[in-house]
């Protein structure tokens, strides 16, 4: 057979191991050619008898995959760390987890500011606030340079902020004693978010105009959001339209949607935040 | 059936429509995919493109659409071709073992290595960049559905779902690029996926022993029938006089 040129050895073909049943062939009986399985249209390809290894392969793939999935996060914050020294070289913000914001947004794209945008604050408070960016930048500023953390896993290191304390800004609006929580909705209709008076006092959270030292850009909220240091983003509430001061925690937009309630990140929540307020679900 | 006509045009079938008909889908939809994943992920490109919503939608329905030509395809009978050429990726000849080691040899001793292997109807490269994008392919899916619904599953799902989803998609993006740019590179094998058909000089060149099947298979036919003529009455439903 001078045709057939597979490997003369004794690993080579008719089925080592368990033997493949040789699927009845079309034609009449006869002799297979070179010893091998008869060979009928639908009969695999000549090297049949050889390894699975293309399955083995896929199977291994989706074992990686689970792996992946269920310790990933760890993986991820390793590789961030590493990636850290490259980021400057601007290569490296292609790369995942490289050090790039990814700009959520909950509704369907990323909303503009009204022409005659205010923040207002009430609630729970002597004095109803109705500021515009300029009467918070006149407030007493505080500035930080803090990561910025998904909780999906990506990480922005050393980004600046500048805005007014939030706690700043309830005592500046007259804060009644009885309030004990925050209320943040957006001008987008649809994202809201909840601090407790606790949680924006250990976090130190600010109501913030300046970000990457910029104004903050629409795409990461503009003109005001909130940042919250040591919490994961989604407490960081975008395009900030109202802050309402009441006696009741309730739940956010993430946290409706399944996000933790307490949203510390790793490490950060103070020994003191052990208990945290009651929630009032709004539903 | 398809063997036979190689003979006298100098073409072999290579790929039936079915098969050419999936890939291409799925071409098409990798690169939606690619397009509106890159509108999602890089940061340049979120604001550029806006509309994340949408966005969004179009790649999570590109991605749930991307087996299904390949299930359509492997449900009936029209499948016939796809299956044993699916068969053909899964198992591994010595020949396979041995593309893979010449691949790490120096060059004009590279060449000469791979002229002499019996390679069947695809090489060890094609094989693994087969059950690459098999099993890479299911765990894109099963990630992006739990970015998509994550909410039955533990947080840090989501977060390694992402870690994931992020670093397999950057894989598959260097690995199709690989992938086109040695179609490219030979213009016949991509002829073969657009049209079908290849020429006997590049079986011989890259799939030798594909090559002696299909001849082995040819001369199988013309005494099947042969036989059929001179004793019709033995095999009922035949159907090879025409």
């Amino acid at each position: 057979m001078p045709k057939d040129g597979s490997l003369p050895t004794s690993l080579g073909r008719p089925g080592r191991g368990k033997p493949k049943p040789v699927e009845p062939s079309h034609g009449p009986d006869r002799e297979p050619r070179n010893g091998g399985p008869a060979r009928g249209l639908n009969e695999p390809a000549p090297d049949a008898g050889d390894k699975p290894i293309g399955r083995r392969a896929v199977l291994t793939i989706l074992g990686l995959g689970a792996l992946g999935i269920a310790f990933g996060e760890r993986v991820q914050n390793g590789i961030t760390g590493l990636l850290t020294p490259l980021r400057s070289s601007g290569l490296a913000n292609l790369l995942p987890g490289g050090g790039s914001f990814v700009l959520y947004t909950v509704t369907g794209g990323y909303p503009a500011p009204p022409p005659d945008y205010h923040l207002t604050v009430d609630g729970m408070v002597d004095r109803p606030l109705k500021l515009s960016v300029a009467d918070l930048e006149a407030l007493p500023a505080t500035r930080l340079t803090r990561n910025f953390q998904c909780v999906t896993g990506w990480v922005v290191d050393d980004v600046h902020w500048a805005g007014v304390r939030l706690t700043d800004l309830a005592r500046h609006a007259g804060a009644s004693s009885r309030a004990t929580a925050f209320w943040f909705t957006s001008f987008d209709t649809v994202y809201t978010e909840s601090l407790s008076m606790e949680q924006a006092e250990q976090s130190g959270a600010i109501v913030a105009y300046s970000m990457l030292g910029a104004p903050v850009a629409r795409e990461h909220g503009g003109p005001v959001r909130l940042y919250v240091p040591g919490m994961f983003g989604y407490k960081s509430i975008k395009w900030l339209s109202g802050i309402t001061l009441t006696d009741q925690l309730q739940l956010g937009y993430w946290e409706l949607n399944g996000y933790p309630v307490n949203a510390w990140i790793a490490g950060h929540p103070p020994s003191s935040f052990r208990h945290p307020p009651q929630i009032r679900d709004p539903q | 059936m398809t063997a036979d006509g190689g003979e006298r045009t100098g073409l072999l079938a290579r790929f039936d429509r079915v098969e050419r008909a999936v890939h291409w889908t799925n071409a098409g939809l990798f690169a939606v995919l690619v397009l509106t994943g890159a509108a999602l992920y890089l940061t340049p490109l979120i604001a550029l493109v806006g509309r994340r919503e949408l966005v969004e939608r179009i790649h999570l329905y590109a991605g749930i659409a991307l087996p299904v030509p390949l299930i359509l395809a492997l449900s009936g009978s029209w499948g016939q071709a796809l299956r044993r050429d699916i068969r053909r990726f899964n198992r591994w000849s010595q020949a396979d073992r041995r593309w893979l080691r010449v691949m790490f040899q120096e060059q004009p001793r590279r060449s000469r290595s791979r002229a002499q292997l019996r390679t069947g109807k695809f090489n060890a490269g094609q094989k693994l960049n087969a059950a690459f994008t098999a099993g890479g392919g299911l765990v894109m899916l099963a990630s992006g559905l739990l970015l998509r619904w994550y909410r039955p599953f533990p947080l840090d799902w989501r977060a390694g779902a992402t870690f994931v989803h992020n670093w397999l998609a950057l894989a598959f993006v260097v690995v199709i690029t690989g992938h086109v740019l040695m179609a490219l590179a030979d213009r016949d094998a991509l002829k073969a996926m657009l049209f079908g058909r290849i020429s006997r000089s590049w079986a011989r060149r890259h799939a030798p022993a594909w090559l002696d099947e299909l001849d082995e298979q040819a001369v199988d036919e013309a005494e099947e029938l042969a036989a059929a003529a001179t004793g019709p009455s033995s095999r009922p439903g035949s159907g090879a006089a025409d």
